[in-house]
Formats: C-alpha cells, sequence, structure tokens
C-alpha cells in the first residue's frame, strides 16, 4: 500500500498552524530535522546499537522526490522560486502500532527509512526518554558540533580594524 | 525526390564510444571519482546546481564527470533529469537571516553589527598560479585556522540596518503570502512578468550572460549605481510541510549565497528620497553570479521604478527570454542537426536566383 499514510499525523490537530502547535507537536519536529540532518552513517550506528529493533510494515516505501526551494524577495519580501533540491520520504508502521515519516534531503532511502523508524519509536512515550538521551541529543549535539567547527574557522577570518593615527605634529 | 533516412546507427553507437574513451582519457593516469569532484571542485559543482536547478551535489557530480568537465553540458543533464522526479511540493520559504554564516561582507559600512567576515574567498588572493598545488606528493591536509569562538549567531542584514532610517526602501511581502508563486517550471514565460518570475528566472540563469548585462549597466546602459550593501555565505534549513503532518519539519540544510545590492534613488512627490534594491540569490557558492543577478534584477525594475526602458539589461523580455543556457545552448546547437532539405531549398532558390542575374546582364549587355 503506498497511500498517503494521514494516520501519521501526531495525536491532535495535524493541521493546525506553525504559530499555535502544541508541545508534543514540537517535540516532533525537533526530532525529525534532527533526524533529517544527521549523518547516515550515525543514524545506522545508532540503529545496530538499538536494544530492540521493531518489526514494522511500509506505508510508503522510500521514494525520490523534490522540493521547490523558495525564498523571498531581500530575504524578506515576496517569495520566489529558487530551484528544487532532491528529497527521500518514506512511512512505516511498526508492530506496535506507531505510524512513522521519514523526510530528508537527497537520494538515501535508507536515511528516509531510519528517519521514519526512529520516528516512529519517538512516538513510544514508554521509549522516549531513553531514544532521546542515546540517540537524539547526540545527533543534535553532533550537529552542532560541525556548525560550530565550521563557524569558527569562518570567524578567524573575521577583519579587526585598527585606527592609524596621522598628522598632528608627531 | 528520397532522402537516406537511415545508415547512421552505427556511426553514431561508435561515437558514443569514442567519446567514453576520450573522456576516460590517458587510462595511465587514475580515474576520477565522483567524491573527488564533489570535494575538490566545489564551485564548478555549485555552479552546476544553480543553474541546473537542482540541489544534489553528487548527482551534479556526475553530471560534470559525465560532461567532462562542460559545465553547460552537466546543467543541461541536471536539468534533464530533473523531469524524472516526483515534486513533492514547495518549501517554507528560508531566512537567509537564519543563516549560519561563513562570509559575510559589505562594502557600504566598515564597521557594522557582526562585522566582516571573509570566509573562504579568491577575492584576497594574489591570482599567481600556485604551483606546489602541482607538486607530486600534493597539499595533504591543509588545515585552516579556528577562532575561540564562533561567527556571532545572529548577524543583522545591512538593509535592515538602512530600514531603520527609512533610507532604503523596505522589501515586504505585499499579499501577506496569499498570492500564488510564479513557476518556470509549470507555466512558460509571460510578460510583463512579475519580480518572483524574474528572480527565478535570473537565478538559474546564465551565469556569463547575466555578469556581461551586470556590467553593461555599470558601464552606462542603464546606470543604477550599485553598492554591495551586503554579500552572504552559509547553510539554512530548509522547512517543509509535508502532507501527511500539517506543520513543517526541516528536511536539511542548504548552502546559499546571497547579494543585496542597495542602488541610487527612487522617490516621489509623495514619499522621500529611498536607496532602491537589487536582490541575488544561488545554491552554493556563487558569488559573482549573484552580485550579477542583483545588478540585473535591479535594472529590470525599471518600469516599476518610472524609469526609461532603454537599455538591454531593463528589457526584460530580451533578459529573460535569452538567459537560459540550456534553451540558448539548445537552439544555437540545432543547427548541427541535418537540414538537407531546408539547405536543398535554398540551393535551388539560389540557383533560380543566379540566372536571373544573368538573363538581366545579358539582356543590359544588347
Amino acid at each position: 500500500m503506498d497511500a498517503a499514510p494521514r494516520s501519521a499525523a501526531p495525536q491532535g490537530d495535524g493541521q493546525s498552524a506553525p504559530g499555535e502547535r502544541d508541545p508534543a507537536q514540537a517535540a516532533r519536529r525537533r526530532w525529525m530535522s534532527v533526524l533529517a540532518k544527521a549523518k547516515l552513517n550515525e543514524l545506522e550506528s545508532a540503529w545496530e546499537d538499538l536494544a530492540q529493533k521493531p518489526a514494522y510494515d511500509w506505508l510508503r516505501r522510500p521514494e525520490v522526490g523534490m522540493v521547490m526551494v523558495r525564498a523571498r524577495t531581500g530575504g524578506t519580501g515576496g517569495r520566489f522560486n529558487l530551484g528544487q533540491m532532491t528529497v527521500t520520504r518514506c512511512a512505516l508502521r511498526l508492530a506496535s502500532g506507531e505510524a512513522g515519516l521519514g523526510y530528508v534531503q537527497g537520494r538515501s532511502k535508507r536515511h528516509a527509512e531510519l528517519a521514519a523508524l526512529f520516528d516512529a519509536l519517538l512516538q513510544d512515550e514508554g521509549r522516549r526518554g531513553e531514544l532521546e538521551d542515546s540517540v537524539i541529543a547526540p545527533l543534535e549535539a553532533s550537529h552542532l558540533d560541525r556548525r560550530t567547527a565550521r563557524s569558527r574557522k569562518a570567524n578567524s577570518t573575521k577583519v579587526n580594524f585598527f585606527t592609524m593615527v596621522r598628522g598632528e605634529n608627531e | 525526390m528520397y532522402v537516406a533516412v537511415k545508415g547512421g546507427e552505427q556511426a553514431i553507437l561508435n561515437s558514443h564510444k569514442l567519446i567514453a574513451e576520450e573522456r576516460r582519457g590517458d587510462t595511465e593516469v587514475p580515474e576520477l571519482s565522483l567524491a573527488q569532484i564533489k570535494e575538490q571542485m566545489q564551485l564548478a559543482v555549485d555552479r552546476v546546481m544553480t543553474e541546473g536547478s537542482l540541489y544534489d551535489r553528487d548527482l551534479a557530480a556526475l553530471a560534470i564527470k559525465q560532461a567532462q568537465g562542460d559545465l553547460l553540458e552537466a546543467i543541461f543533464l541536471l536539468r534533464a533529469y530533473r523531469t524524472t522526479l516526483t515534486r513533492f511540493g514547495e518549501s517554507e520559504p528560508i531566512d537567509t537571516s537564519c543563516m549560519a554564516v561563513r562570509r559575510r561582507i559589505s562594502a557600504a559600512y566598515k564597521d557594522l553589527p557582526g562585522g566582516q567576515v571573509l570566509g573562504p574567498s579568491y577575492d584576497y588572493t594574489h591570482r599567481l598560479l600556485d604551483f606546489a598545488l602541482a607538486a607530486e606528493e600534493g597539499v595533504g591536509a591543509p588545515e585552516a585556522e579556528a577562532a575561540e569562538a564562533g561567527v556571532d549567531e545572529s548577524i543583522p542584514r545591512v538593509t535592515d540596518i538602512l530600514n531603520h532610517e527609512g533610507l532604503i526602501e523596505e522589501e515586504t511581502a505585499l499579499d501577506g503570502d496569499a498570492g500564488a508563486v510564479a513557476d518556470l517550471t509549470r507555466e512558460p514565460l509571460r510578460f510583463p512578468a512579475g519580480r518572483d518570475l524574474r528572480l527565478q528566472n535570473l537565478a538559474r540563469g546564465d551565469e556569463g550572460f547575466l555578469l556581461a548585462l551586470g556590467y553593461s549597466t555599470q558601464r552606462g546602459y542603464g546606470r543604477n549605481h550599485p553598492f554591495a550593501g551586503e554579500i552572504r555565505l552559509g547553510e539554512v534549513a530548509v522547512e517543509f510541510v509535508p502532507e501527511e503532518l500539517g506543520f513543517p519539519i526541516e528536511l536539511g540544510e542548504i548552502t546559499v549565497t546571497e547579494c543585496q545590492m542597495i542602488n541610487q534613488f527612487a522617490g516621489s512627490a509623495g514619499r522621500p528620497p529611498q536607496f532602491t534594491r537589487g536582490y541575488g540569490l544561488s545554491f552554493g557558492h556563487c558569488e559573482r553570479k549573484t552580485m550579477a543577478m542583483a545588478l540585473v534584477d535591479r535594472a529590470l525594475r525599471a518600469r516599476e521604478l518610472d524609469e526609461t526602458v532603454e537599455y538591454p539589461a531593463q528589457d526584460e523580455e530580451f533578459v529573460l527570454y535569452h538567459s537560459d543556457n540550456v534553451e540558448a545552448s539548445g537552439f544555437v546547437q540545432h543547427l548541427k542537426l541535418p537540414h538537407y532539405v531546408d539547405f536543398q531549398s535554398e540551393l535551388q532558390l539560389i540557383r533560380s536566383l543566379r540566372r536571373r542575374h544573368d538573363e538581366e546582364q545579358q539582356e543590359a549587355a544588347e
């Protein structure tokens, strides 16, 4: 069955505007973002280390497609289409019932699959705390490390202007 | 008349084999890997992604390898590949004020909040060939310096600084994001073109063409007296609302270059003079491209700003119809396709013209 799994929406109203999201939605938003930005090898080893690997069925097999990236004129103005990016998506349901969704940049079906698996597992409140500590927090830290490393190198190229005194009978 | 329509298959097949061999080059030399192109030819990858209008570093690297480094051919390959993929939808607009900045410069202010961060740039090199790169043993693993801390988390836009005094026109979504956004991948060009359509066209437009047009405005063909208000390079998150969720999630991060060009004034009886803007944005690190794009974007706003449209860079039909190198290259290169029948008719025509010319000469002589 490749039908769109509407049931993959979190508890509560999946249609609410981004501004009025509930805490459960905010939490899921965060872990899905972390999973999407993680490196594939990090996800693989997190999966390797998982004690109980769940059985699952596909709701939508991994599919490579595109998303049109939009931007704003001048950064703040009207929207325009900048160009597209490759994205892979999939949806699956664990034997225990939770539906997980993977939407990740690029063309790695495995990345989408692992993101969807962890997304489903994280919806089980019994496992969430442990997965947060053992998977999400380390992935987030690792992403932040990469970002900080780049940023520190960039900051080494920041110009420090100094003023020279001139004239005035030195 | 019969025309030979068959017979080229073997020749074409053999031409494919020949190009495969030529592309490989001397087999004594190790074959180039996609990872090498992706990691060591990054700016070529960036251009191919921007003008191919598809952000995927691996595919762009493959296209460059397949095209033997002919970037326009690689752009064509990426555009063609795009048509095989399903489109899931449109992202939320990226927020360049939340960029993880790796380079940020302003030519308008020396000291400004966030500072001048030079980042990775050839601007400050001497442009002398560096023979160290030619050394047999290679360059090893060069290491950049790292400051104690990173760049400021949030760096204000130069245009926002000017905005505080009302000195520059404000850029806001007038329709509150209610209207449709023009999309060249779904509908053909239509005139007059809105700024959304123009910017999409320029974003994937040919760098060389836009560079020349931008240059022409500086040389007086559509003068708009530009300052590079701000150029920034870095990573931004792309958010998307999956149909299954109804709320936005991040798909990942892309590298973009943004150029805010500040230009001379516009004003009216009801509005005091203000700086005007031109905007450039690209995938990856395409700084020259975004600067040229911003110059041309500003020039194309002539009509909107009550300026006389008198030069090529201000003429939206001229610019937008000729900016796409896939179309341009296709139309120029189609001349290589067989035109045997066309040419036969031309031959008949010129022979009859010459006959008439000869007859008239003879009559005149008699």
